[in-house]
């Protein structure tokens, strides 16, 4: 043990993310992010998705170059995938055409590893996560949990210092997702990971609480780290105890906090907050939710987390919810709770058809890019706009991903809201034609 | 069975300066290789003589065997072709930008036109040897496998999943590692059914392509092909009814022992997450798996090939992936200025090759022969539609009917149709009826099958609850027609009838002309234009009608079957 001279692991310093957008400014996924990484310690990093959490992961990993920054592995700067580091994915990413042995031998065959040891290692860390007995059977023969046992055991049958985690339980339901981390935290307790350190990227807040001994909280858009927390409670943790849940409360206030002002583009703001990253929110849902936040127990106030586990919701579907019921004037949220206003209030007791007219003008009202889409139908002859000149314009201002989200969003409310029709064929606003067709 | 997008139908929508390159980069290579044969064929009038065709029945296994070793020969070369072309294309963004539009052009052309070139090129690097005639039959099968392939493999290695790529990355397979790993699995359930349809569709060519005449060189080469071409000569019928005989046994064997196991096994490489219930397991296939004597084999070969795919021939430095690194300008223009001089250098050549001996009329002609063809074409198709869709859908909708006809169809389609020309030839002889109309069927026999078990797959793969919903309705009739099965089945009825429609213009090289004897029946065509061009050993009129034919073909697949296709998938699916 050496631990006069602690190197870290991973340091990342000064980190930025950016993608040129030719003539308007860089969209910046990450910037200025800092991250140390030491031997023996479970980090998670937490925020909503395009936090920028995931590219981070990528980078620490060595898949992805940083526009700019000091990335090193082990004190040396990291040119490529690191040897050492090892990755578990969302989406299992297993070999189909592989058995779970072979997927777990992968890593050890890019190594060049023996025929016999390959064999012992392999067999060594199906038993240790579980798998003894399936070794001959097909990923698609096992369940999600299953899957992801297999994922862990490549990943562990390299000996990895680092393991990486992309989010490696959200793809599973609720039961199987929790014991997978309590499985996964025992042998880390009981030292039987073949593993240094662990970092984990998660949506979940619980999750972070529940596994980490070091959270770094992100906001988005850029991508920054917004806050560090120490988890100061012993493993097994007790996600019941009231300094879990106030940690929890504090860490969902903190994510809120930063999210009343969703837009902070750099560089060039476009006029009236055309530009206003949108998330695609289901009216059905927006109805939903004000009617459950009108209704007993809530009555017009509810605590994020409480409603998140009422609604079996994520905070990553809760919070864009929550900001989008903001931005339309339905709801405020306030250090975790969500609140509704007088006019949520009216929505709720409206029928579908005053419920329209309302929804229509708080869209006017506050979404300027509705009222450009419907000023330029106006203007056409034809009454007709296409999709494509607004998407080239967001994309000026947001990611392509973004910008989709957001022509979604505007998509289908514009659409509930009757202020235009959408033919998608075509990629053409347009308005509700005045003769019926073929009934 | 599934269903694949045909590579014709896959990647960019409207023709681009990219396919005017492209058509000129093969017009070019075409000229070239009559260029190079040239010397050899107008100064030596060297028949090559085989040891002559005996019609007897017994030497029949003997001609079956050397037609299907052609077929493995030139299906060697295609797997070798699609994994270093399609590789380069999906790796190389320069170089892809190059391939694939060449290669989408020498999907569209008409393969017997090749038989021209490649037959003046080979013999001309082989002066009288029958190695040369081997190489330029085998050469001609090889271009009517390969392109799809390549095409189909160029598509799976630009669809790789992204978390799978990532996991090699990060687990540090080495590139041959990966190829093998990733690559090749990921590919194999699209490549092994583009291979099906490639040998399918590759018994026309082997037929077609061992007994050839080009201006004044002949070849036969031993094998059912130039059996059946020597029977029509000696207008011997029971012959011509031995050969039929022959190669329907040979198909036989080709689709049990090969085919069917193939695409079970293949099934074991298709991307999904969950398990799906397959047909029953091929016979041959259970053999194969539960011999002990074939497992034993199959554990030493598999042990064998996984040393060698497991080998890391690694090149030492893998880097992070640079989001950003944008292509060197300089490298991009330094490429595109070599290509386009290739380009002017082919036109200048093809400019001089042509201005020689043709004339704009030459070029009206050949594109009135194309109208006439492509009317054909037009009304094969309608009747083809007319007659399968209905027969396709019954069949579809009831399992029994669909488990026996399905196999049937797919077997139609693999037996080479020129083979029952003669028949149909001899009727038209015998009851002097026209040509021009009489002639036209010939185009559609071996395609049509196609249309059928295509749309066979599309009516059986209607979902079930909405059978259920239309029944609940009531929804009968013409409504039923117009509103359920036809935009239900219609994906799969363009998957068929795209494979068919261009099989059909390559069909009428052969089925335009046709002869019995001394009889000599021929219909107004860009076909038998082509034919007649290939007979007179008229390398330019050849040129000429192969450019405008693949350019009929790539016009209609662009203008028509593309964005009919993109509707389909775009209607009939949810979400």
């Amino acid at each position: 043990m050496e631990h006069n001279a602690p190197t870290p692991l991973v340091s990342i310093r000064n980190c930025r993310q950016a993608y040129h957008k030719d003539a308007s400014a860089d969209l910046v996924v990450l910037d200025n992010v800092d991250l140390t990484l030491h031997e023996g310690e479970i980090v998670a990093l937490l925020g909503r998705s395009g936090s920028g959490k995931s590219t981070l992961l990528r980078i620490a990993a060595g898949l992805l170059k940083p526009t700019a920054g000091d990335v090193r592995w082990r004190g040396k700067p990291l040119t490529g995938p690191a040897e050492g580091v090892a990755m578990v994915f969302q989406s299992f990413a297993l070999f189909p055409w592989l058995t779970v042995q072979e997927n777990v031998e992968l890593g050890l065959e890019a190594l060049g590893v023996k025929k016999d040891e390959r064999e012992e290692r392999s067999e060594d860390a199906i038993d240790l996560i579980g798998l003894g007995g399936y070794d001959t059977a097909y990923p698609k023969e096992l369940s999600g949990g299953m899957r992801q046992r297999v994922g862990l055991a490549r990943a562990l049958v390299v000996h990895p210092d680092l393991l990486l985690m992309d989010e490696p339980f959200s793809a599973l339901d609720v039961l199987t997702a929790e014991t997978l981390r309590t499985d996964l935290i025992d042998l880390w307790m009981e030292k039987k990971l073949p593993v240094k350190s662990i970092m984990i990227v998660t949506h979940n807040i619980e999750e972070a609480v529940l596994m980490a001994d070091r959270i770094l909280v992100f906001s988005s858009n850029p991508g920054r780290v917004a806050h560090e927390l120490h988890v100061p409670f012993a493993h097994p943790r007790n996600r019941f105890d009231p300094a879990f849940r106030q940690m929890v409360d504090d860490i969902y206030g903190i994510m809120t906090r930063r999210a009343p002002k969703p837009q902070a583009p750099t560089a060039t703001t476009a006029p009236d907050g055309f530009a206003t990253p949108l998330a695609p929110v289901s009216t059905n849902l927006i109805a939903g939710l004000l009617e459950t936040l009108a209704s007993a127990p809530y009555m017009g106030r509810a605590d994020l987390p409480a409603l998140a586990a009422a609604l079996q919701f994520e905070v990553d579907e809760l919070l864009p919810l929550g900001e989008m019921l903001q931005l339309l004037g339905f709801a405020v949220l306030e250090e975790g709770d969500l609140l509704l206003t007088d006019i949520g209030r009216g929505f709720v007791e409206a029928e579908t058809d005053d419920r329209k007219e309302i929804f229509g003008n708080q869209l006017r009202a506050h979404v300027p890019l509705i009222n450009a889409i419907r000023a330029v139908i106006d203007q056409r002859s034809n009454h007709r706009a296409s999709a494509v000149r607004f998407r080239d314009e967001l994309e000026d201002h947001m990611s392509p991903e973004y910008a989709n989200d957001t022509l979604r969003a505007v998509i289908s409310w514009g659409r509930y809201a009757e202020i235009f029709e959408y033919d998608e064929e075509a990629q053409q606003f347009g308005l509700e034609e005045e003769e019926e067709e073929e009934a | 069975m599934t269903n694949y997008t045909p590579t014709a139908l896959a990647g960019r929508r409207l023709p681009n300066r990219w396919d005017a390159v492209a058509l000129l980069l093969v017009s070019g290579l075409l000229v070239a290789l009559v260029s190079v044969g040239k010397g050899t064929i107008s100064t030596s009038i060297t028949t090559i003589q085989n040891s002559p065709i005996h019609l007897a029945p017994r030497y029949l296994p003997y001609y079956a065997l050397r037609s299907t070793a052609r077929m493995f020969a030139a299906l060697i070369l295609s797997f070798l072709f699609t994994f270093t072309y399609a590789t380069l294309a999906a790796k190389s963004r320069r170089a892809g930008m190059v391939l694939i539009p060449i290669l989408d052009i020498l999907q569209s052309v008409p393969i017997l036109g090749f038989l021209t070139f490649t037959t003046v090129f080979f013999l001309g690097l082989f002066p009288g040897q029958v190695m040369g005639a081997e190489l330029a039959s085998v050469f001609v099968i090889f271009t009517s496998q390969a392109w799809n392939m390549a095409f189909s493999f160029y598509q799976s290695l630009t669809t790789l999943p992204a978390d799978l790529q990532e996991a090699s990355r990060c687990f540090r397979l080495s590139p041959w590692q990966k190829f093998w790993r990733l690559d090749v699995p990921f590919a194999m359930p699209g490549l092994i059914w583009n291979t099906m349809l490639s040998m399918s569709g590759g018994w026309f060519f082997v037929v077609a392509s061992e007994a050839v005449t080009v201006g004044n060189t002949t070849f036969t080469l031993p094998g059912i092909g130039s059996y059946v071409a020597t029977a029509l000569a000696e207008k011997n019928l029971p012959a011509i009814f031995y050969a039929i005989l022959t190669m329907f046994v040979v198909i036989l064997l080709y689709d049990q022992l090969l085919f069917r196991p193939l695409v079970a096994w293949s099934a074991k490489f298709r991307f999904e997450t969950t398990a799906t219930s397959s047909g029953p397991e091929p016979w041959m296939l259970k053999v194969l798996r539960r011999t002990a004597l074939f497992q034993e084999l199959g554990d030493h070969l598999g042990a064998a090939l996984r040393a060698f795919t497991r080998l890391r021939l690694a090149l030492p430095a893998r880097r992070q992936v640079d989001e950003n690194a944008s292509p060197s300008r300089l490298v991009d223009i330094l490429w595109f200025g070599l290509v386009a001089l290739i380009a002017v250098y082919a036109l200048v050549h093809i400019a001089r090759f042509i201005s020689g001996s043709l004339t704009w009329q030459d070029l009206g002609t050949a594109v009135l022969m194309g109208l006439y063809t492509m009317l054909r074409v037009i009304i094969l198709m309608v009747i083809a539609a007319l007659v399968w869709v209905p027969v396709g859908v019954w069949m579809g909708l009831r399992p029994w009917a669909q488990r026996i006809a399905q196999p049937i169809a797919q077997f139609l389609a693999a037996f080479p149709a020129n083979l029952l020309f003669p028949p149909f030839v001899l009727l038209i002889v015998r009851f002097h009826l026209n040509s021009d109309i009489w002639l036209t069927p010939l185009m559609l026999i071996g395609t049509q099958w196609y249309v059928l078990f295509n749309v066979i797959a599309g009516a059986a793969a209607f979902p079930g609850d909405m059978k259920e919903a239309v029944a609940n309705f009531h929804i009968k009739g013409w409504l039923w027609w117009r509103k359920v099965i036809i935009p239900g089945i219609l994906p799969y009825f363009i998957t068929g009838a795209i494979t068919a429609s261009g099989g059909a213009w390559n069909a009428s090289i052969v089925a335009e002309v046709a002869s019995w004897g001394s009889n000599h029946l021929t219909a107004h065509g860009l076909g038998a234009y082509i034919a007649q061009a290939t007979n007179n050993g008229d390398t330019a009129r050849v040129v000429l009608g192969v450019t405008v034919m693949s350019f009929f073909v790539i016009t209609i697949n662009r203008l028509l079957w593309r964005p009919l296709y993109a509707y389909a998938t775009r209607r009939a699916t949810l979400g």
